[in-house]
């Protein structure tokens, strides 16, 4: 086991519904032990390249090994060093919490123990109740808790947080953090950027089916992306322009304009804005509803 | 295969577990055949269902217990479970088992094992009910218990695989009692459960010949009623070695399409 031994490989993924592309030709590599995060607005193919990770879906064309294996061609040894959660959560039968997580510990060669896992998500106080009953975000722990019982080597996390309230959420960002430095490597969806700068070491931008870019988070869309940018409005036109010397720029609009420019503004723009840029606009007003909604 | 056969077992009781935590499956489904045993035997009280050789009265309990027992076997396999199944596919639960190293083997065994759990109990609460407050008389002859394991055994595990097989028909779990409801019906009233057989037209008696809850039903009526009634069979025998030759071919049938068709996720979902 190498350092940068990769544990995911994908290239030139393809995979189309008729004449429809979902994933148009993407290529990157998941190292052992990293956290990587794919983000994208809804729709552009993110769903469906974990799906086809994960062994669920068939791809059209392309390489894909997970852990060593073609997912779509996997034995139940190859599965069971998976750990899974879903994007929905689904239902489940008349069971509790801790009778679900005993059982899925069952079908494992080397599970973690039962307790401890329903207190890493917080349920000691549910763990005899039924699955059912809980709130969304109690059933959202509950999938996650299922998807790590087995110890998994790999483990992948389609949207976890969704419908976390910000404690719940802080509190499952630490046990990602506890599962990395056990080693684990972790394939996150999210949109919540933040999340992703939280959890993840790189990531990769899906927009339109293909890989728009992949980088360590702080990098993504290039150096220049982060250059700040100043704003104002001249002659009742709104001027911007791109800098790597804000200050110095700003003193010669003084010396043009006067002391107090019109609507006068610096910034450096935020991961948010590298990824609108990223995903392109019509997909930022996706997204916008995403995140409203 | 050990493996398979030990998460299998395991899912038995998970299976059975959650089955008798569902209210609405629990009285739908368990209860149903005890329900109706109830109401034939009340509503049918006065009518005429002949005598024994000793001259003894059979009553409308008597007369409907056998096919109220075959009733849930059909119930307890294969209604129970091609609903069951298709909702799971819908609610994302065979979702997340495909997930896990859970081999389809045990996941059968579970369900094959939670309609023989659920059968047995239920064959046993109607057996109660009829000796106790119906007074029905039941076989002394163990032999005729004999038949009875035999014919329930083979009936509920061919109802169960009939039902895994009928389950990737529904196209969304809404539409699962849509689909399964009517057919399960219909059986039942051209196979001699709410009709009796010997009344029906001779074609339809043969048409319901082609499928299996003919033969259960028939079987049952083997075990409980007294064997002057064979006269009313067709041929006026019981025909023991058709049973078992109808259901074993509709068990192999069953799981040849379940082998074909069974999928723990809809393609393109």
């Amino acid at each position: 086991m190498s350092a940068h031994e990769n544990v995911v490989e994908v290239r030139d993924l393809r995979k189309t519904y008729g004449d429809v592309a979902a994933v148009d030709g993407i290529s990157f590599e998941i190292h052992r032990g990293e956290t990587f995060a794919l983000l994208g607005p809804n729709g552009a193919g993110k769903s469906t390249t974990i799906e086809i990770l994960e062994g669920y879906r068939e791809r059209t064309s392309g390489e894909v090994r997970v852990l060593g294996t073609d997912p779509w061609r996997a034995s139940l040894d190859w599965k069971a060093r998976l750990g899974i959660v879903l994007q929905s959560s689904g239902e489940t039968g008349a069971v509790t919490v801790r009778e679900q997580l005993s059982h899925f510990a069952a079908l494992y060669p080397n599970p973690r123990d039962v307790d401890e896992v329903i207190a890493a998500v917080g349920l000691e106080h549910k763990a005899n109740s039924l699955i059912r009953k809980l709130s969304g975000g109690q059933r959202r722990r509950v999938d996650v808790a299922v998807g790590i019982i087995g110890r998994p080597e790999l483990l992948f996390l389609d949207e976890p947080t969704t419908g976390f309230d910000p404690e719940a959420r802080r509190s499952f960002w630490q046990l990602v953090r506890t599962l990395q430095s056990e080693g684990t490597t972790i394939v996150l969806t999210t949109h919540y950027l933040d999340e992703a700068a939280q959890l993840g070491d790189r990531a990769g931008v899906i927009a339109g089916g293909r890989m728009v870019d992949i980088a360590p988070i702080d990098s993504l869309g290039g150096a220049d992306a982060r250059i700040p940018i100043v704003r104002w409005v001249e002659g009742g036109e709104a001027r911007e322009e791109r800098t790597a010397t804000p200050g110095a720029f700003v003193a010669s609009l003084i010396a043009r304009l006067g002391p107090e420019p019109e609507n006068l503004e610096v910034f450096r723009p935020s991961l948010e804005d590298v990824y609108l840029d990223l995903v392109g606009h019509e997909h930022a007003a996706d997204l916008g509803q995403e995140v409203a909604s | 295969m050990t493996r398979a056969l030990r998460l299998g077992a395991l899912r038995v009781g998970y299976e059975v577990r959650a089955y008798f935590r569902q209210g609405d499956t629990v009285f739908f489904t368990f209860l149903f055949p005890v329900v109706l045993l109830t109401i034939f035997s009340v509503s049918f009280s006065e009518a005429n269902f002949g005598q024994t050789a000793d001259g003894d009265e059979i009553t409308a309990a008597w007369f409907f217990l056998p096919a109220m027992l075959a009733a849930g076997v059909l119930l307890s396999g294969l209604q129970n479970l091609a609903i069951d199944i298709a909702v799971e596919k819908s609610n994302g639960t065979l979702k997340r088992l495909a997930g896990s190293p859970l081999p389809v083997t045990s996941y059968f065994i579970g369900k094959i094992g939670q309609a023989l759990a659920t059968g047995i109990l239920q064959a046993f609460v109607l057996l109660i009910l009829a000796f106790t407050v119906f007074r029905v008389p039941l076989p002394e002859d163990p032999a005729l218990w004999g038949q009875f394991a035999w014919i329930f055994l083979l009936g509920v595990t061919t109802s169960a695989i009939l039902g895994i097989a009928l389950s990737s028909v529904p196209r969304s779990g809404a539409s699962a009692t849509a689909v399964v409801i009517p057919i399960v019906l219909v059986l039942q009233f051209i196979s001699g459960i709410f009709l009796r057989f010997s009344d029906l037209p001779e074609w339809l008696q043969q048409v319901a010949a082609i499928f299996p809850v003919k033969w259960m039903a028939q079987g049952m009526r083997s075990v409980f009623l007294p064997d002057e009634l064979v006269v009313l069979e067709p041929n006026e025998t019981w025909n023991l070695p058709g049973i078992a030759l109808a259901l074993g071919i509709w068990f192999v049938v069953g799981l040849v399409l379940t082998v074909l068709t069974f999928r723990w996720v809809r393609k393109n979902q």
